[in-house]
């Protein structure tokens, strides 16, 4: 039985991947690494492959979410028991995986963000983006019942309930924020946080990190209300069914 | 409706059908996208035929003249055959997008393979679903 699953999705980040994959393997030597390449330009699938990292090549770029699914789909075929997600620009610390896994192994979550805002940890996002994140942060907190400070982190852990539940066809293939956390509380899913530090990216050309500027802020916010708006449409589903996606 | 109105309408409905078919035909078309421009063409016919359904339809939406019922019924078909464009497009992008991952994580499976790993580089059968 194969334990834990970290899954990187990665576009265009030759530069940076192979430290990310070598400091999550030094901190958490029992771990596989995955790295979902999201059909980088570059050499991101060498680097990482000679950083010791399992990789996984989408034949084309597909966007974050589906990026990160393809990492779900992988753990639930391979048996893990809970994966582990972070950013391959370096800007989350895996030191913070151990707590965020402590909770699940504790059984007190299925999910548990990595959040910038629970405590001041001097991030400081775009003017833009900070108004993104505190309206869909408190959207999510309302439809949640729960404070969630930090609803567009990436830095997340799941157990296997969890990311089978996000291996299913409604998990979205762009932006996976608000909506997904939404849609996983209301399949009974329960959702908590960990202060953690990011590091600003060391690489301006990441595409993951700057996609909120990248792609049309309008359409991210058309976008995650409407996702908002039907799932809280939907019957609340159970985590059970749909498992094969 | 003039003769020349009629004949004009009959030719195209005609015309329509018959380019519709041959597509069909020639594999060019699937015959499950084929029944809406079938439809179109068979709808015109019969109006340019039968000019009293066009009037009793002109009647029944309350329109004035029986040109901005055509008009009105074109345009309501072309934004449904949109709307359910992009149904389909929807699913076959779900659809293209579980093929691409599911074709990455074999990729990954066979380049394990090559590599010699065996057993090891596959899925275990039967994990605890």
């Amino acid at each position: 039985m194969k334990e834990l699953l970290i899954v990187i999705p990665a576009y265009n980040e030759e530069a940076n991947v192979a430290q990310v994959i070598e400091a999550a393997r030094a901190l958490l030597p029992q771990a596989d690494v995955l790295v979902v390449n999201d059909g980088s330009h570059d050499r991101t699938a060498q680097v990482a492959a000679r950083a010791g990292a399992k990789v996984v090549s989408l034949p084309y770029n597909m966007g974050y979410g589906a990026a990160l699914q393809t990492g779900y789909k992988y753990a639930r075929e391979n048996g893990y028991q809970v994966l582990a997600q972070i950013d391959a620009d370096g800007q989350h610390d895996p030191a913070y995986i151990s707590e965020m896994l402590a909770l699940i192994a504790r059984g007190e979550a299925d999910v548990v963000i990595g959040s910038r805002f629970l405590v001041d940890s001097g991030y400081r996002a775009p003017l833009t983006r900070r108004i993104g994140m505190l309206l869909f942060g408190t959207i999510a907190s309302w439809a949640m019942g729960q404070r969630v400070s930090d609803p567009t982190s990436g830095y997340q852990a799941l157990n296997r309930r969890a990311f089978c539940y996000c291996a299913n066809d409604v998990y979205p293939s762009d932006f996976a924020d608000a909506d997904v956390l939404i849609m996983l509380h209301r399949a009974g899913l329960r959702i908590r946080e960990v202060a953690v530090k990011m590091r600003p990216s060391a690489n301006k050309r990441s595409r993951y990190l700057n996609m909120y500027s990248f792609l049309t802020p309008a359409y991210y916010v058309f976008k995650m209300s409407l996702a908002v708006f039907v799932s809280l449409l939907r019957k609340r589903g159970g985590v059970e069914g749909g498992e094969e996606g | 409706m003039t003769p020349r109105q009629q004949i004009f309408a009959l030719v195209a409905s005609v015309a329509l059908l018959v380019f519709i078919v041959e597509m069909v035909r020639r594999r060019r078309l699937r015959e499950e996208y084929s029944w809406l421009w079938i439809a179109v063409g068979v709808t015109v016919f019969v109006l340019s035929v039968w000019f009293g359904l066009l009037q009793w339809l002109t009647h029944l939406i309350g329109a004035v003249v029986p040109v901005s019922t055509l008009f009105v019924f074109g345009i309501l078909f072309l934004i449904v055959v949109n709307v359910y464009f992009s149904i389909k497009i929807s699913t076959l992008t779900t659809q293209v997008k579980n093929l691409a991952q599911r074709l990455a994580i074999i990729d990954h499976y066979v380049e394990g393979l090559r590599r010699g790993e065996g057993e090891e580089a596959l899925p275990k059968e039967n994990t605890d679903e």
